[in-house]
């Protein structure tokens, strides 16, 4: 089941949109999600699409996999198109037993559909051509005026990328843990959700022991290195700015002004 | 002066209760004399708990000693100021490589010590091609470390350490969680850089054969330097390793019997080559 999470994977290919700076991402991405809650008509509607699925023909990641990246969500897209269809207060279009939709909730809830799915797409566009270390350099650098109120950004960067290196160990790890309590006649399945949460314990307790180790090991080891906090720390890739980062931001600020112009006019 | 001089090195584990009473102390290192020279490869061995680690973790000054003096690179381990200094020049390879690859691709791993004392970014390139090429790692230098077997990833934690261009690499038992194959590639790496660049080594190992290539041994137990001497020397004193719950490498060990059981081979054979030849000449 982890595995089928697309979000936060990296789908090498060679594109405009992967040679861009990752700090242009991160701000054309919040952009992108400023824009989805803009949008009111059919017209925004379409001015957002237009914009997304210009940016995914643009990325030569393959539709199929950033689709798949939807599976993590279809639970809370259920819920979220159930509860607007028929508890949204209006003009019955249908109603039998003691449900009704209205024509206001089947708005609602299409285009609440519609706003989490691009989320979903529009920041997978971002993880899936943006390597985790540009991502966590760019988060490092663009956040950086904020360490001037005293947020730790170096630290909270540099805690984002080891995160990162070691999920896909600690995931190794708790299946090989997994597999020896089964072996032991553990019983991870069945019974109710107490019992399935009891039954995990044996399984947290020796993952967590060893996480701490690890931790402790990793910044034993990090000091040997000289590691000494950001200061007076050099890159081996440092951030550039390039000549189509410019147009890049152009064309986002570009995107939005219609945006707004058409939450305006239309 | 010798690259690394310890005198009389003290430490002590003191465990403290919840209001800073002195629990227990376990002297960890007890009057500890060592010396490195430049250049040279030393061996240190010692069974479970004799304070090897500790030792290793005093030379990079991750520990502070209790008493005694440690002098790395003509630098007191006392000087607060010669810290960087110190842990640059001596650089130090852990046992367990995943907990100490930081980057998840390996050439970014390989600078995260140059980047952290401030190496400029073309120098940096530079440095990482030339560490991953001595340790024979340039074709994956792409690669993100996971996919790595336990030598290879063993010998990216090598190349990070080289990119910092150290004298003195310190290895804590650097091929405890190795097969075989990957224990000759780590232990190769580590032979070339000594000879080919003059690399200090010191290698703190479990394993006999691996000492063998050393220059001097220094055996420890329970805190304490109890034999030093080349490997020839130590390992023709079967008895007392054997007090100190060693083995000796399994030719060595034959000759020995050998020679308890009449036959004229020398002390201290090393390899099965010289007992081949030693029992050669015999007939
Ligand atoms: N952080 C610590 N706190 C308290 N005692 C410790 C600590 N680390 C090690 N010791 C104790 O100090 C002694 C020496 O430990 P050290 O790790 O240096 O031995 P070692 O020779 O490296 O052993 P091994 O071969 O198992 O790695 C041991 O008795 C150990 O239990
Ligand atoms: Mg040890």
């Amino acid at each position: 089941m982890l595995r089928d999470i697309t979000i936060g994977q990296y789908y090498p290919a060679d594109s405009v949109i992967h040679k861009l700076d990752p700090r242009t991402k991160l701000m054309a991405t919040m952009v992108y999600i400023l824009s989805l809650f803009l949008f009111r008509s059919l017209a925004g509607f379409a001015a957002v699409t237009l914009g997304l699925f210009l940016v995914i023909l643009l990325s030569k990641v393959p539709f199929g996999y950033m689709v798949k990246g939807l599976k993590a969500i279809v639970v809370i897209l259920l819920i979220t198109v159930i509860f607007n269809l028929f508890l949204t207060p209006g003009e019955p279009l249908i109603s039998f037993w003691k449900l009704r939709i209205t024509e206001e909730g089947l708005k609602n809830a299409g285009f609440m559909a519609v706003r989490l799915i691009y989320l979903i797409l529009g920041s997978s566009i971002l993880t899936l051509t943006t390597t985790p270390n540009q991502l966590t350099d760019g988060l490092e650098k663009s956040l950086r005026p904020l360490n001037k109120i005293h947020v730790p950004v170096h630290e909270i960067a540099m805690m984002m990328s080891i995160a990162l290196r070691f999920i896909p160990i600690l995931i190794e790890e708790t299946d090989k843990i997994m597999k020896a309590q089964l072996a032991r006649g553990a019983d991870f399945e069945s019974g109710n959700l107490v019992k399935k949460a009891k039954a995990m314990v044996p399984l947290l307790v020796p993952l967590f022991i060893s996480a701490f180790r690890r931790a402790n090991d990793l910044a034993l080891a990090m000091e040997a290195r000289c590691y000494h906090g950001g200061d007076g720390r050099t890159k081996m890739k440092p951030l550039k700015y390039k000549g189509i980062d410019g147009i890049a931001y152009l064309l986002v600020g570009g995107y939005f002004a219609a945006v707004i112009l058409l939450r305006r006019f239309l | 002066m010798n690259f690394i001089e310890a005198r009389k090195l003290v430490h002590e584990y003191i465990r403290r209760d919840e209001d800073d009473n002195v629990e227990s102390i376990l002297t960890a290192l007890d009057g500890v004399d060592l010396d490195v020279k430049e250049g040279e490869f030393v061996a240190i061995l010692g069974h479970n708990g004799s304070g090897k680690s500790t030792l290793a973790k005093h030379l990079n000054v991750l520990l502070k000693a209790s008493s005694g003096t440690l002098w790395v690179n003509g630098k007191d381990t006392k000087d607060e100021s010669s810290l960087w200094d110190i842990r640059q020049s001596a650089g130090m390879v852990f046992q367990n490589p995943d907990n100490q690859i930081i980057a998840s691709v390996v050439e970014e791993d390989v600078a995260f010590g140059p980047e952290n004392i401030g190496v400029p970014t073309s120098e940096i390139w530079k440095r990482v091609e030339r560490s991953l090429k001595s340790v024979g790692m340039i074709q994956y230098r792409e690669h993100s470390p996971n996919r790595l077997s336990g030598g290879q990833k063993q010998r990216v934690a090598i190349a990070g350490v080289m990119a910092m261009e150290p004298k003195c690499i310190v290895l804590d038992e650097p091929t405890a969680m190795l097969d075989p194959n990957g224990r000759r590639e780590v232990l190769d790496a580590v032979g070339q850089l000594n000879k080919e660049k003059g690399v200090t080594i010191i290698l703190i190992t479990h394993y006999m054969e691996e000492v063998i290539r050393a220059d001097r041994v220094y055996v420890m137990d329970n805190g304490k330097v109890v034999m030093h001497g080349t490997p020839r020397a130590i390992f023709s004193q079967v008895d007392a390793l054997k007090s100190y719950r060693l083995d000796v490498p399994q030719i060595t060990l034959l000759a020995y019997e050998l020679r308890k059981a009449g036959v004229p081979v020398p002390e201290g054979i090393l390899t099965r080559q010289e007992l081949v030849e030693a029992l050669c000449r015999l007939f």
